[in-house]
């Protein structure tokens, strides 16, 4: 039970590392590799916020989403629409875009070096025990879960049960059928993008509560990410989510009932299985 | 926070700026430095490599330089990233040497860059002041590169402290005789597992519980659980400073009373003290200093002053000791690289650590475990020490 709660919690934090990933990959078909980047910028900010001017990271959302929102609205529009318009095929946008996001990572790394220096930063936000069928979990662990939760319950809604979701689905699905009903792709496109950033940022702002971060630790949430995102299959909101929590619980569970030093050895060896039998992702669809 | 930040940015600008102005209106003493600005080091570096750097030239110059043969000779500090890969390390040490003709270099940053720059530094005559790595073999290096003095001791000095520590407060009825191990699976937590865990069995001691963790994660729950399952008296985790923060939160949230915890490289930084305030008493990490060493104190408040930020209560007073040495050693000797090296193996040094000399070229001084009491981190053991206070039980936390 334990490691099922444990586990359970883990997959949320997955799931907040991904989701934003998801969307910028799955609709806007940019693969972000400054993903990461985003997330510990907002970390940052979540500390800064929290530290000097003593507000909250759920309050600080606020604040870091909207934010993030038209800052990856204008580094989209700004930087990689000109990409989008150049590509001929989907493959060339991908080689261009990870080429552009690539170097986009060495800028936001190399600002926050700049501004907060190389160190470790953490600072203490609800880390109280919370109890769960008679067992202790952290606190902020568990309303990063809980954010989680509402924020893929969120999104599922949008994307499924709303127009401009539906058009989001659209030009993840097809994008060059899109505009046959009257859905603009470039501005669709630029909408999912900057709303995945401010899904990372919001992921980024409740991680802080528990993680210890630094300038440069970006690229391992966007290694996470990026493995949750091709498990899920791309695009797939639900698909994310579910890979997250698989690995969150197979993680625990390997570390509880083998050993913690494989937890590492688990979550490639899960990735292979996927890519070996289902490699369109556990949700995916294959190509047509 | 940030604004501060900013100034000072602003301020290392224009000193560097201005540095550069001085250096061609007279002669200096050039210096150079290689260490991580960027990489998986860089966490680490900017808490107790960069800014020690930075305030020992500003001491330095303030002073008006160091005095060789009669001059005072103002230092001109040259700096290179080195990504915190070895290659670029030995690539800048190159650099150094050849095309910026520095007079002395501060020894590079960790164990391994020091390991794999040592043949470079030691061909081209410097004296390498190790004071950020350390391994089990030093007579070997000092055999093979006599220009290279170590200021952290053997590895398994250092690992084993805890252990020593252990029986000290089992011989008082402190703590029982169980053991639960756990380590980061990379070079430090792989070595330090490998020389203290026959020394816990030499000890008497019984490890109940064992596990590794990969490089890299905070989400170290299992361990905390799996740890407390076995019921030990006694928690050791040669841990990195973000798993140090990990486990010491997750012990705190599931109750994982033991009477001794201890946690590896992080739990002698300030912010340690700071982030876990109360729950910090009787916590023991690797590392310790004096605290109350009217020397540390001095440099303690200066550093604050200079850097904005707190220096920690092991590593960062010895880098500035190392260059505090070689200070007082070109001093002594001028300029010539070979006649500092031999002051240094002969002298003693007054330093923030207080007086220290090598033996062999291994510095016989050092503090292995520390304890938090009150806010401040007590060195509690270590070899060649003064001013060691007594391990005492942890409480429970609360």
């Amino acid at each position: 039970m334990q490691i099922l709660v444990t586990g359970t919690l883990l997959g949320g934090t997955y799931a907040l590392i991904a989701l934003g990933l998801t969307l910028q990959y799955g609709a806007a078909r940019i693969m972000n590799l400054a993903n990461g980047e985003t997330l510990v910028a907002a970390c940052f900010v979540a500390f800064w916020l929290f530290t000097s001017l003593g507000v909250t990271p759920l309050l600080g959302m606020v604040i870091i989403a909207p934010a993030a929102l038209l800052l990856n609205w204008l580094i989209y529009t700004g930087l990689l629409r000109p990409l989008v318009r150049r590509a001929k095929h989907r493959g060339m946008l991908e080689v261009d875009s990870i080429l552009a996001s690539f170097g986009l990572l060495f800028l936001f790394q190399g600002l926050m070096l700049l501004i907060f220096g190389g160190a470790y930063f953490n600072y203490r936000f609800l880390a109280e025990p919370f109890s769960i069928f008679g067992s202790p979990y952290a606190l902020n662990r568990v309303v990063a879960f809980v954010a989680a939760a509402l924020v893929s319950f969120l999104l599922y809604l949008f994307l499924y049960h709303t127009r401009q979701g539906a058009a989001v689905r659209a030009v993840a699905v097809d994008p060059a059928s899109a505009p046959l009903v009257a859905i603009d792709v470039s501005r669709t496109a630029a909408f999912a993008f900057a709303l995945g950033g401010a899904l990372t940022a919001c992921g980024g702002a409740l991680l802080s509560t528990f993680y210890t971060f630094n300038a440069s630790m970006g690229v391992l949430f966007t290694m996470k990410a990026l493995i949750i995102v091709i498990m899920g299959g791309v695009g797939d909101v639900r698909g994310a989510t579910l890979a997250a929590l698989i690995l969150g619980v197979s993680e625990t569970a390997v570390a509880s009932l083998i050993d913690p030093g494989l937890t590492l050895a688990a979550t490639y060896a899960l990735f292979i299985l996927v890519l070996l039998f289902r490699p369109q992702g556990i949700l995916g669809r294959a190509a047509a | 926070m940030l604004r501060r930040k900013f100034s000072n940015l602003l301020v290392t600008a224009v000193m560097l700026g201005s540095t550069v102005g001085v250096a061609s209106a007279q002669e200096t003493l050039k210096v150079g430095v290689t260490g991580p600005k960027t990489g998986v080091q860089t966490g680490a570096a900017a808490i107790v490599y960069w800014p020690n750097v930075q305030l020992w030239v500003r001491e330095v110059n303030e002073k008006g330089g160091i005095k060789v043969e009669g001059k005072r000779l103002k230092v001109e500090l040259v700096e290179y990233d080195d990504k915190s890969t070895p290659e670029e390390a030995v690539k800048n040490i190159q650099r150094l040497a050849t095309v910026d003709k520095v007079d002395f270099i501060v020894s590079p940053f960790t164990t391994g860059i020091n390991l794999a720059t040592a043949p470079l530094i030691s061909r081209y005559g410097y004296p390498q002041l190790v004071a950020t790595g350390n391994a089990n073999d030093l007579r070997t290096f000092v055999k093979q590169w006599p220009n290279s003095f170590w200021l952290q001791g053997k590895a398994s000095d250092l690992s084993t402290g805890i252990v020593d520590t252990l029986k000290t407060m089992r011989d008082r009825g402190q703590v029982g005789n169980k053991v639960a191990l756990a380590y980061v699976a990379e070079a430090f937590g792989l070595e330090n597992v490998d020389s203290s865990k026959p020394a816990f069995k030499e000890a008497g001691f019984d490890i109940v519980y064992e596990a590794s963790y990969p490089l890299g994660t905070q989400d170290l729950a299992p361990i905390v659980s799996g740890a407390k399952a076995a019921k030990p008296d006694a928690f050791v985790a040669y841990s990195y400073p973000p798993d140090s923060f990990a486990l010491t939160e997750q012990a705190q949230i599931q109750s994982f009373d033991v009477n001794a915890f201890y946690v590896g490289v992080g739990g002698a930084l300030t912010s340690f003290g700071r982030r876990f305030g109360k729950q910090a008493e009787g916590v023991m990490s690797m590392g310790g200093v004096n605290p109350d060493d009217p020397a540390y104190k001095a440099y303690r408040e200066r550093y604050k002053q200079v850097t904005g930020q707190d220096t920690d209560y092991w590593s960062g007073p010895v880098v500035y000791a190392s260059l505090e040495v070689l200070e007082q050693a070109i001093e002594k000797a001028g300029k010539d690289r070979a006649a500092v090296a031999k002051a240094i193996k002969s002298g003693t040094f007054d330093t923030v650590i207080g007086k220290v000399s090598f033996e062999d070229n291994i510095l016989k001084k050092l503090w292995t475990v520390g304890q938090w009491r009150d806010g401040v981190f007590q060195g509690i053991n270590g070899q060649g020490v003064d001013g060691a206070k007594e391990p005492v039980k942890k409480p429970t936390w609360n």
